[in-house]
């Protein structure tokens, strides 16, 4: 009986059908990436811990009450921000770009922590401001939020500045910034593209005109592209059948246990395969902003809404990649793609996000 | 800043929902269009993309077929396929290639000659191929390259066939050779569409049977469809379609009589052909010096590639194909033919030679080889002692027009089309003939010397035997063949090649009797071949012929010892026995020799002899050809001999050889 306690206990801010969803999509990743990485039990014994360490994560973090994150949030962005700055300054160059820092006993990327931290930010300074909003606060939610991008950008990382930025853009949106103002920093950001092709480096450029064009340079940078849309085409309605992928299993794939791995269950599982992901992953989408929307603070609110569209981005923006209509950048496919760093930082999302939608009834703002 | 508008906490809460739900259709509709890009690949374009992960997937790797053999008419081996180790690399995994050649050449043997192979194939090759760098490797270099071997990768020994010719030099000329296949090959192939069956094949028949009988030893080449991975790696083999072997291919010729009669020639330059008259098939067929042919499958060095071109021995010319000379004397047998035959002699008839002719109103005479004549002498005795002035008279009588019509019978003047690549035509002359080529008249002078196979007249040895066995079998002139039989590679079922009748030359028996018995006296006491032909068991008949190289200037003599080797006569020997039912039919000629009966007819006899008695020169105790005492015939040397080499090149211009 004490078992049974504890387990009531430790489940207890859990949201039952959004678990129920992202297992699915996680046993829907144990599928693809034992597939991906041709059976090896090492690879899937390893996949299995990251998910098992999530999950201890995302239990945590529906632990946690909103009000302790609030309290941490202002502390966590200004570590984060501060690591930034250490690793524009000292940070180590892997492959052209500064992402690490090296502490001595860990090398770690800020800029994963800044995933989560940015919305929090944004979210709890409008919180904050919500009895008496200036549009100056609005400014200010803008400069939260753009001085870790420029900083990522700079580093340079692309995909996850671009992220970032779109996490925090949709606190600003949902927290009620005027559409007039909206629709005149599109405006702006239209006129800026020109000047930001400029800013970028050469082979984010040369992405950028692979995805328009990947028969550009088959062999090189247009070589993933054009594989993994094989792969996608390929697969036709029901797919080759699982473990049968020919460009999977014949190494025509690149990272396709990482970033590509949409590749692969897509050429396994066809459209229909295709079809059922996307009605899974709405299916979590629509069930994060329903427990989004049910949150009785502003911060909560902003905070899951944004925690949840960001989901969202993540996986079309890895899909639009895989399957060709948008350039390459590095994003895996949440909860789908293997590696450790990823599936916590989700699984610790939702975590918050059901953290805020449970503890409504017990604490009263 | 102004403030903002004061909002209750339900319209605030209200127009956050109302954004969440624009965000949640924006949602929607871009994952609509991710679906519809799905529907775009996975339905739609479906066939494209498939067609596209196929070829990546599946590679179709030709599977050669192994060249057929070459048999004799025994079933001895005379060209066949060996496996054989060879140490290869594939310069794009190997890295440096100047580095791993150093480090190989302390395990493996690796003379220069191969590396400069290697760094040439090399440059031809894509770079992913693997380029041979030393065939043959004897096993215990296999085995220490094997423990070795992850020290080099990019470097692998690898099980090829390797063509053999078991007889070498004995055979070259008949058998022949096969090469690399280079550009001409291939745009050869490509023209005759036959392209798509070499893919694969490294090798082509370039000389001899390997050449002519290429479209049978090749085979069908098969083909595998291979899974690969995206380094090409062949993962797993779909479907296969074997290649057929190629047929085997049978010669009449005869492996020891081609030896005997190889050995016989000793370090005596010059031909042999050895025809079967019952069908025309090629017996044996030698041309010394003989070469290598196993030198010249993969590609020669310089060194030997300029020995081989030398420019008096010239190992790669078939001479028995396509070297031309004056057949001298050995044409005196077809003239008593063809005078007996147009009327113009009856065998009885009979002239007394003064030891010259001189034509009508003229004072230039034509002399005998015999300073002061042969006396009294009938048609027999013509052939049999070889008298000139008798031949002067009759083809002063018959004229070049009839002499032209009565030899081309016998294929003088005209490919005798064998189944080898290369042969030459020889010349036959007439009026007509000189006016085409030079614009000038016939003199009447050029028809008394084309009488005794002078002049213009010019002959293969090939076409010498095919004339000599027309003889032998009463006028059927065959098209001499190698082919014997091809032998289905998979049932092992022979078939047969019928013989080739080109003509039937109509000849009266009387007349063929009296000249067949003129040669067989040829080779007893009295005739000019008498020392060659002693002690035959069987009735020999032959012909002497001596054909000169130089001219001789009216009035000097022709001294052996004062003239330089290479400007001695060319001896040549025709011959078939036995007489009155013909086996074997034999054409000699020996380069600067000096006389048919010295140097030619002992080798036809040496041959003759092994053939009808199995024995072998040496067993019994025949002279040396030194030993014997020349000067039995000696011919008349005319002042006027016409440009032969302008006629037809000579041999030594010859040069249609060239390495893989």
């Amino acid at each position: 009986m004490r078992v049974e306690r504890l387990f009531r206990r430790l489940t207890a801010h859990l949201d039952l059908p959004l678990v129920g969803l992202l297992g699915l999509l996680l046993l829907v990743s144990l599928g693809t990436v034992y597939s991906a990485s041709e059976g090896n039990p090492a690879r899937l014994v390893a996949h299995l811990v990251n998910i098992v360490l999530a999950l201890a994560a995302m239990l945590v973090a529906s632990h946690i009450p909103p009000q302790r994150l609030m309290q941490f949030t202002p502390l966590a962005y200004g570590v984060g921000l501060l690591l930034l700055v250490a690793v524009a300054l000292f940070g180590e160059v892997v492959n052209g770009a500064r992402r690490w820092l090296d502490l001595g006993f860990t090398r770690i990327q800020p800029s994963e922590l800044m995933r989560l931290a940015v919305p929090l930010m944004i979210a709890w300074y409008l919180h904050q401001k919500q009895e008496s909003m200036h549009s100056l606060d609005y400014a200010v939610a803008i400069g939260l939020l753009g001085l870790p991008v420029l900083l990522i950008l700079r580093q340079p990382d692309l995909g996850t500045s671009l992220l970032i930025a779109a996490s925090g853009f949709f606190v600003i949106y949902l927290g009620g910034l005027s559409l007039r103002v909206l629709a005149a920093a599109a405006a702006l950001g239209a006129l800026a593209a020109p000047f930001a092709w400029h800013l970028l480096h050469d082979y984010q450029r040369r992405r950028i005109l692979t995805m328009l064009d990947p028969s550009s340079d088959p062999l090189g940078a247009g070589y993933h592209i054009i594989q993994s849309t094989i792969a996608v085409g390929s697969g036709g309605i029901f797919g080759k059948g699982w473990m049968d992928g020919t460009q999977t299993h014949l190494d025509f794939l690149p990272e396709r246990s990482t970033d590509f791995i949409f590749a692969v269950f897509a050429e396994e599982f066809g459209l229909a395969g295709n079809l059922l992901l996307l009605a899974l992953y709405a299916a979590i989408v629509y069930r994060g902003l329903v427990l989004a929307a049910s949150a009785p603070t502003l911060f909560g609110r902003l905070m899951s809404a944004a925690l949840i569209l960001t989901f969202f981005v993540y996986a079309f923006v890895n899909m639009g990649m895989v399957s060709g209509i948008l350039p390459v950048v590095g994003v895996p496919l949440p909860l789908v793609s293997y590696g450790g760093t990823s599936m916590v930082t989700v699984l610790f999302g939702f975590g918050i996000v059901m953290s805020v939608a449970t503890h409504k009834k017990l604490v009263k703002t | 800043m102004p403030r903002l508008r004061y909002i209750t906490p339900e319209e605030a809460f209200l127009h956050y929902r109302r954004r969440l739900e624009v965000a949640g259709y924006v949602a929607v509709l871009l994952f609509l269009l991710l679906a519809g890009r799905f529907v775009w690949l996975q339905v739609i374009q479906y066939d494209h993309y498939h067609a596209m992960a196929e070829s990546n997937r599946i590679a179709l790797v030709p599977a050669p077929p192994p060249r057929g053999a070459i048999y004799d008419r025994n079933g001895v081996v005379l060209a066949q396929n060996e496996t054989a180790f060879t140490l290869e690399i594939t310069p794009h995994q190997a890295g440096n290639v100047d580095e791993v050649l150093e480090r190989l050449a302390t395990l493996i043997e690796i003379t220069p000659g191969d590396v400069r192979r290697f760094r040439r194939l090399m440059a031809e090759s894509k770079g992913f191929e693997s380029v041979v760098l030393r065939s043959r490797l004897k096993e215990e270099e296999v085995a220490r390259f094997a423990v070795n071997r992850y020290r080099f990768p990019g470097v692998e020994v690898q099980a090829r066939q390797f063509r053999q010719y078991p007889f070498a030099d004995v055979m070259a000329h008949v058998v022949g050779y096969i090469g690399r296949i280079n550009p001409t090959d291939k745009e050869l192939l490509a023209e005759e569409g036959r392209a798509a069956n070499y893919r694969g094949t490294e090798h082509i028949g370039k000389a001899g049977v390997e050449a002519s009988y290429e479209r049978w030893l090749h085979g069908r080449t098969g083909v595998e469809k291979v899974e690969t991975d995206s380094a090409g790696r062949a993962v797993r083999i779909l479907s296969r379609t074997p290649p057929v072997a190629g047929h085997g291919i049978h010669l009449h010729l005869d492996a020891k009589l081609q030896q005997v009669a190889a050995e016989v020639f000793g370090d005596f330059r010059g031909a042999l052909v050895a025809l079967d008259p019952t069908n025309g098939g090629v017996l044996a067929l030698v041309s010394r010096p003989g070469f290598d042919p196993n030198l010249f499958i993969d590609s020669i060095d310089q060194a030997t590639w300029a020995e081989l071109n030398h420019p008096m021995a010239r190992p790669l010319i078939n001479r028995a194909l396509r070297g031309v000379y004056p057949p001298g004397s050995t044409i005196k047998p077809f003239m008593a033919l063809a005078g007996l035959e147009l009327g113009l002699r009856a065998p009885g008839d009979s002239i007394v030679d003064p030891g010259y002719f001189s034509l009508p109103g003229s004072t230039h005479r034509y002399r005998d080889w015999k300073k002061d004549g042969h006396g009294v002498v009938d048609l027999k005795r013509s052939v049999v002692v070889s008298c000139d002035t008798y031949y002067y008279r009759l083809a002063h009588q018959m004229g070049i027009e009839n002499m032209h019509r009565f030899m081309t019978q016998f294929g003088f003047g005209q490919k005798t089309g064998v189944d080898l690549d290369g042969e030459l035509a020889g010349l036959m002359p007439n009026p007509e003939w000189k006016r085409r080529r030079f614009n000038q008249p016939w003199w009447p002078g050029e028809t008394i010397i084309a009488g005794i196979g002078q002049g213009y007249t010019l002959a293969t040895p090939m076409q010498l035997a095919v004339a000599t066995m027309a003889i032998a079998n009463d006028g059927v002139v065959y098209q001499p063949q190698l082919l014997r039989a091809w032998q289905d590679p998979d049932t092992g079922r022979m078939h047969y090649a019928a013989p080739r009748i080109v003509a039937r030359i109509p000849l009266k028996p009387e007349n063929l009797k009296v000249v067949k018995q003129a040669m067989v006296e040829v080779t007893l006491p009295g005739g000019t071949a008498a020392v060659a032909g002693a002690g035959a068991p069987y009735a020999f008949a032959g012909k002497t012929g001596t054909a000169q190289v130089i001219g001789i200037k009216q009035g000097a003599r022709y001294d052996e010892k004062r003239i330089a080797a290479h400007h001695r006569d060319h001896a040549l020997f025709i011959a078939f026995a036995p007489a009155d039912a013909p086996r074997i039919a034999v054409a000699v000629m020996v380069e600067n020799g000096g006389s048919g009966s010295g140097t030619a007819a002992p080798i036809a006899r040496k041959v003759i002899d092994y053939w009808l008695l199995g024995k072998r020169p040496g067993q019994a105790v025949p002279a040396p050809p030194s030993a014997i005492a020349p000067g039995e015939e000696e011919e008349e040397r005319e002042d006027s001999s016409p440009a032969i080499e302008a006629a037809e090149p000579p041999p030594s211009s010859e040069g249609g050889v060239h390495a893989g």
